[in-house]
């Protein structure tokens, strides 16, 4: 495994979190970008060392082409859960024109009012 | 036989392309939808059928033979759930259309469902673990489909933590399974146990967390669960009926695999602390809430604890307790969210504070909620009460004290929140309530006939628990044995090579 490959796992994966950890969903939208394709780059650094084509007739060490049916697999479904998500996040927009991810609204009901009842020292 | 492994795969999938030329048609959509679900279940049930009289089948698609090719295998475990999820979906399927929410008047709803049908089957039927992630991503997209199908505010709100944490969970799954093929150069579950038995402890533990991480967050386990309560109650009845009845448990089904089949026997101490973590955390996330639908979400989370305890006990008896619980809990959550959306047809509203006394309005309605609540529970005779004294006896003989005494007042939490929905609904004076007469009500005849009908399933899993245990302990031998999985799917690979 070549420590250049290694090394741009290890930021597209850390990016890829920083920007998860956003409120916004564009943010969130890039970063699953990232964190996905270090995760594809991850299934063909481990698929086994590098070789010619795996095509039956042709001379040297092949590479193991199964690692790469996974990954071109897991790139299409990638590509499908962006697209689903950024049309969430365009909808969003629509909607209240920005693309926060708001908070549950019924659990911070909950959460105050049991606040208020410990305030007033009373359990209804 | 092993041929026709790939049709309730199939069949939904046509399902949906059909559905998707007759989205001008509604009428044709739905007879498309609920044929094909009748066809997805029959096959189902000729499945489970011939796999218990021959045992594990197993096919390898795509013209390649079994180490390669795509391997569907049904074992006992795999035909039960796949079974048991039809019956679900047709279900539920019926009481959508009897519903006629804004939901299914959607003409994307009925392909939307299809391909979920089909991605559950996929799910129980897969062979090895990537096929069982692509299994997963099909079933994820189409439920994020359906979840935000009506583009409302707080379902899209909820939809997009929905969306971004399964799609983070999927990008887990996809670094185990690389890791795990890095380490084993294998992704076949027939394989696997030998190879993953070979490797040093350190790599062995590392493989396991990851997996379980990727499976606990769709299984919503305690510290990953935080999304399912804010994102199911937002989604219409019907689709949370089938979300907190069957994806949640595709996430089991995963967990008891893994670690019977790949992983037997480690982790154990983790497993017991997030079993008896899940019961407590889930019920009294319930208790706090104030709104029937909210209340049965936690509930899920609560029961999956029950499962992971079964699983952190390990062996045949445990084992077998734990396929009867999965097997009792899907048609029960199903019908608790059945009826709160017929509920919530009679009333508009779920929430406690708003609406009472719906059983003086009716007693058959208020019976359909309390059969399956207090078989949640575990009361006797119902069947929660068959799947608790299971797992609790096979907790005793293993001398685990602790998470026995968890599971049990994890129990009385759950009989007192139920309670908590009964006196606050069904209970006292009527509210909130159209002015009608007394025994008129205004949902559709389809929704409390299907309704009926997964109330009735559950009583019967109560009522023939003798021989469905019985089959449930074939199914964990099968299991826990570990040469019968892979003999059954090197079969047909060595008749296709010769």
């Amino acid at each position: 495994v070549s420590l250049a490959l290694a090394a741009l796992i290890f930021v597209l994966g850390s990016v890829g979190v920083y920007l998860m950890l956003h409120r916004s969903l564009t943010r969130i939208i890039l970063g699953v970008g990232m964190l996905g394709n270090a995760v594809n780059l991850l299934i063909v650094a481990v698929g086994g060392p590098p070789g010619t084509a795996p095509i039956v007739g042709r001379e040297g060490t092949m590479a193991d082409p199964v690692p790469q049916a996974l990954v071109l697999t897991a790139i299409v479904i990638g590509f499908g859960v962006t697209s689903m998500l950024l049309a969430v996040a365009y909808r969003s927009w629509t909607i209240d024109g920005n693309d926060e991810v708001e908070d549950d609204i019924h659990d911070r009901q909950i959460a105050t009012e049991h606040d208020h009842e410990h305030e007033n020292g009373s359990d209804r | 036989m092993s041929r026709f492994l790939a049709l309730p795969i199939l069949i939904p999938l046509a399902g949906a392309v059909l559905t998707l030329f007759a989205v001008r048609h509604r009428a044709l959509q739905r007879a498309i939808a609920v044929v094909a679900s009748v066809a997805t279940l029959a096959m189902s049930v000729a499945v489970l059928v011939q796999v218990d009289i021959d045992g594990t089948l197993a096919t390898a698609t795509g013209g390649w033979s079994a180490p390669i090719a795509i391997n569907l295998v049904a074992d006992r475990f795999a035909a039960l759930m796949l079974v048991i999820g039809a019956t679900m979906l047709l279900a539920v399927l019926i009481y959508a259309i009897g519903q006629r929410s804004s939901d299914e008047g959607s003409v994307w709803y009925h392909p939307a469902y299809m391909v979920l049908m089909a991605g559950v089957s996929a799910a129980f039927l897969a062979g090895d673990l990537f096929n069982f992630f692509v299994a997963v991503e099909i079933l994820l997209m189409s439920s994020y489909v359906l979840i935000t199908l009506e583009g409302a505010d707080d379902q899209i709100r909820s939809g997009t933590t929905y969306i971004v944490l399964n799609v983070l969970e999927s990008i887990v799954l996809v670094m185990g399974v690389a890791l795990v093929f890095a380490a084993t150069g294998t992704l076949n579950m027939a394989e696997l146990p030998e190879r993953l038995a070979a490797l040093p402890i350190g790599v062995r533990t590392g493989l396991n967390l990851l997996l379980l991480i990727a499976f606990g967050l769709k299984a919503a386990v305690f510290p990953l669960f935080s999304w399912l309560p804010d994102s199911y109650p937002a989604a219409p009845s019907p689709v949370t009926a089938v979300f907190a009845g069957l994806l949640t448990k595709v996430g089991v089904y995963a967990i008891v695999r893994t670690e019977t089949m790949l992983f037997p026997g480690s982790l154990r101490p983790l497993l017991f602390t997030i079993a008896g973590l899940t019961m407590i955390i889930g019920v009294l996330g319930a208790i706090a809430q104030s709104d029937m639908k909210r209340i049965l979400s936690f509930h899920i989370v609560s029961q999956i604890g029950y499962m992971i305890m079964g699983v952190a006990l390990g062996g045949v008896a445990a084992i077998a307790a734990t396929i009867f619980f999965i097997l009792h809990q899907i048609p029960i959550k199903t019908s608790l969210f059945l009826v709160e959306g017929v509920v919530t047809a009679e009333a508009g509203s779920s929430s406690l504070g708003e609406v009472g006394g719906l059983a003086r309005r009716s007693g058959p309605l208020a019976l359909l909620f309390l059969l399956p609540a207090l078989s949640l529970a575990g009361l006797p005779p119902l069947s929660g009460f068959i799947g608790k004294v299971g797992l609790v006896e096979s907790g005793l003989d293993q001398e685990q004290w602790a998470i026995v005494v968890v599971a049990l007042v994890g129990s009385v939490l759950t009989l007192v929140s139920m309670l908590k929905i009964w006196t606050g609904l069904f209970w006292g004076e009527q509210q909130g309530l159209a002015a009608e007469r007394d025994g008129v009500l205004r949902h559709h005849p389809l929704m409390s006939t299907a309704t009926g009908a997964v109330v009735v399933l559950g009583l019967v899993i109560a009522f023939a628990g003798g021989p469905i245990y019985r089959y449930c302990e074939r199914a964990a031998q099968s299991i826990t044995d570990p040469t019968s999985y892979p003999a059954a799917v090197d079969g047909p690979a060595e008749e296709a090579a010769s």
